[in-house]
């Protein structure tokens, strides 16, 4: 058999690596090649007013990012709690085996396709909000439930991994030094995970803001300015994908436009979920360092050279006495 | 808790109290999340599993959805979730093994990272404005399984990236040591050794690329199209609708409830099983090295 020189290889494999820059490449030139022309020909102001006519040659955008706005907080004041919280469960307080069940579940709701959150919007919650609130039942509302479900799984795995990235010994040195276990979750690991947590929320976000299908099913997708929870708004994805099946020209361009706008939030928020995480390390000393100081010896512990297995049991002790 | 101390109206818990009642919130709420979860699948089974039928499965549909099946959507379903998983595993395996064993971690490597998790946060929608002007319009192919499946691959990419430098990263050193002792040349102890030892891993990774394909609608929905075909595609050229855009189109217009929730299920069954053996080989695979 021939032999394949290494360096061939190495070379192709960069080929192969360098792929998904150039498909991010390839999308950002031609989503502004379609989009961009509209924006510079009907200028910047119009294209962020707030009149979307685009049959009449009105491109305003700003009441979908609005709507866009409005359900991805909704969704972060719903998810985020819900999401930190099972994290917590999941790293500082769940017996092995039940970790061992719940963990699976929840990657598993991440698999579910939004189209079926949507549906379960449509039949569910929709009737359940006009029942309690009255209104359209499709809503503001009813988008951030939906959305604060979805982003769930983003927000809980990273989450988990921030929490398991902090060191054993700091939460070692925070119940020696007579903290309950609750203390110890909320002053030492959470500080010290923060972060991660924040590039959690972060990426949660992002989901939230990107999410078309579930969002379409469930906002009621008129363009206006929302006045409650309860009236219909209609998102930037949602702007997209409703109207692309028929668009043309001046309106296909602004479709695509919509799509520049949608593309730079992402981006933002990528790179900002970046950072935060970069700073991860810099971060957790500092943070885990600040509660403990008072007594110095937390700190002090978590620099030790203390094998990881020896402290185990210790550890584990303390938390069964602790509850 | 008892109340007996005689304390201040307004005094504070003990660390103690406060911590059970803390313990207690977050127990409830990962319970009401758990709940829900299992509320939605059960919700959906319930409703839609007495409609899953053989004929549901095997026979195409007719008036619109209302009636029939879905074979031609399934096996059109299956086209571009194949092409997309093909076209993705190469790239990103590929991408996997330049990270983990041809390069050290530096500028190169951070600009790779940074593509890949990229790639993950854009929205499966830019994916099909993008796949619609560039595949569907540029490069003429028509709303079909080949513009379909392309845009499923660039969106799957970051998932096969991911998953198979996790599972390449944690084969033991020693094996490539012993490979490359016995006079394998680099590129021999990866394709003969690393990769075959942390294929559980890779395979976890295209099966969790096939669950993502098979759920997406707004990526295909404007590359593979929406018509609704009553034969079987046979050619990538062919447009077809997904499982996804089929229930989206029977849920949204009201066409029929019974057979949106047959959909739904059939698509929620495949993705439960999909994501139960990935994470079992997952698991089972980490489980070796650990």
């Amino acid at each position: 058999m021939i032999r394949i020189p290494d360096k061939v290889v190495e070379r192709a494999l960069l080929m192969m690596a360098l792929s998904s820059m150039a498909v991010l490449s390839l999308i950002t030139v031609f989503i502004f090649r379609e989009g961009a022309p509209l924006v510079w020909k009907v200028g910047l102001g119009e294209f962020f007013s707030t009149t979307w006519r685009p049959t009449a040659g009105h491109f305003g955008i700003s009441l979908m990012i609005v709507g866009s706005a409005v359900v991805t907080v909704g969704a972060l004041v719903i998810g985020v709690p819900f999401g930190i919280a099972c994290a917590v469960v999941l790293t500082e307080l769940a017996p092995a085996k039940v970790r061992a069940a719940l963990k699976p579940a929840i990657e598993i709701l991440a698999g579910i396709p939004s189209v079926v959150y949507g549906f379960l919007g449509i039949v569910v919650l929709m009737p359940a909000i006009r029942q309690v609130f009255g209104g359209p039942g499709a809503s503001a509302l009813a988008g951030s439930i939906i959305l604060g479900i979805m982003v769930l799984p983003t927000i809980i795995g990273i989450s988990i991994d921030a929490l398991q990235a902090v060191p054993r010994s700091y939460r070692e040195g925070s119940l020696a030094l007579g903290a309950t276990e609750w203390q110890t979750t909320w002053r030492v690991v959470l500080p010290a995970a923060r972060s991660g947590i924040v590039a959690a929320v972060i990426l949660g976000m992002g989901r939230a803001v990107g999410e078309t299908m579930a969002v379409i099913m469930v906002t009621g997708n008129s363009v206006q300015m929302p006045g409650s929870p309860l009236d219909p708004v209609r998102t930037l994805t949602a702007n997209i994908a409703l109207e692309m099946g028929y668009a043309a020209g001046d309106h296909r361009a602004a479709l695509f436009a919509t799509g520049i706008v949608l593309f730079l939030i992402i981006m933002a928020l990528n790179t900002l979920a970046n950072t935060a995480r970069g700073t991860k390390k810099t971060t957790a000393s500092r943070a885990a360092a600040a509660p403990a100081s008072p007594g110095g010896g937390a700190a002090a512990l978590g620099s030790a050279p203390v094998p990881d297995k020896g402290t185990a049991a210790p550890a584990n002790a303390a938390r069964r006495e602790g509850s | 808790m008892s109340r007996a101390a005689p304390q201040p109206v307004r005094r504070r818990l003990t660390p103690r109290q406060a911590q059970r009642v803390a313990q207690a919130v977050l127990w409830a709420m990962m319970a009401l999340t758990v709940a829900t979860l299992a509320f939605i699948v059960i919700y959906v089974l319930r409703k839609g599993l007495p409609y899953v039928t053989w004929t549901f499965l095997s026979q195409p549909p007719t008036d619109s959805g209302r009636e029939g099946g879905v074979l031609p959507i399934a096996v059109g379903t299956l086209a571009v979730t194949a092409l997309g998983v093909a076209l993705a595993t190469p790239l990103g395996l590929g991408t996997a093994i330049y990270l983990t064993e041809y390069t050290a971690e530096g500028r190169m490597t951070r600009v790779i990272r940074f593509g890949a998790d990229c790639l993950a946060g854009v929205p499966s929608i830019i994916f099909g404005l993008f796949g619609f002007v560039f595949f569907v319009i540029t490069l003429g192919f028509g709303w079909s399984i080949l513009a379909g499946g392309l845009t499923l691959a660039f969106m799957i990419l970051p998932t096969i990236i991911r998953t198979s430098e996790e599972a390449i990263r944690a084969v033991p050193q020693s094996h490539r040591e012993v490979a490359l002792s016995l006079g394998a040349s680099k590129w021999e102890s990866i394709y003969k050794v690393v990769v075959p030892t942390g294929l559980p891993g890779i395979v976890t990774g295209i099966i969790l690329g096939v669950g993502r394909s098979i759920s997406e609608t707004a990526a295909v929905i404007f590359t593979a199209g929406s018509s609704l075909s009553h034969v079987v595609p046979t050619s990538v050229f062919d447009g077809t609708r997904t499982l996804s855009v089929h229930f989206y189109q029977l849920a949204r217009e009201g066409i029929s409830a019974e057979k949106a929730y047959a959909t739904a299920s059939v698509l929620v069954i495949a993705i439960l099983a999909i994501n139960v053996t990935a994470y079992a080989l997952m698991e089972r695979f980490m489980k070796r090295f650990r």
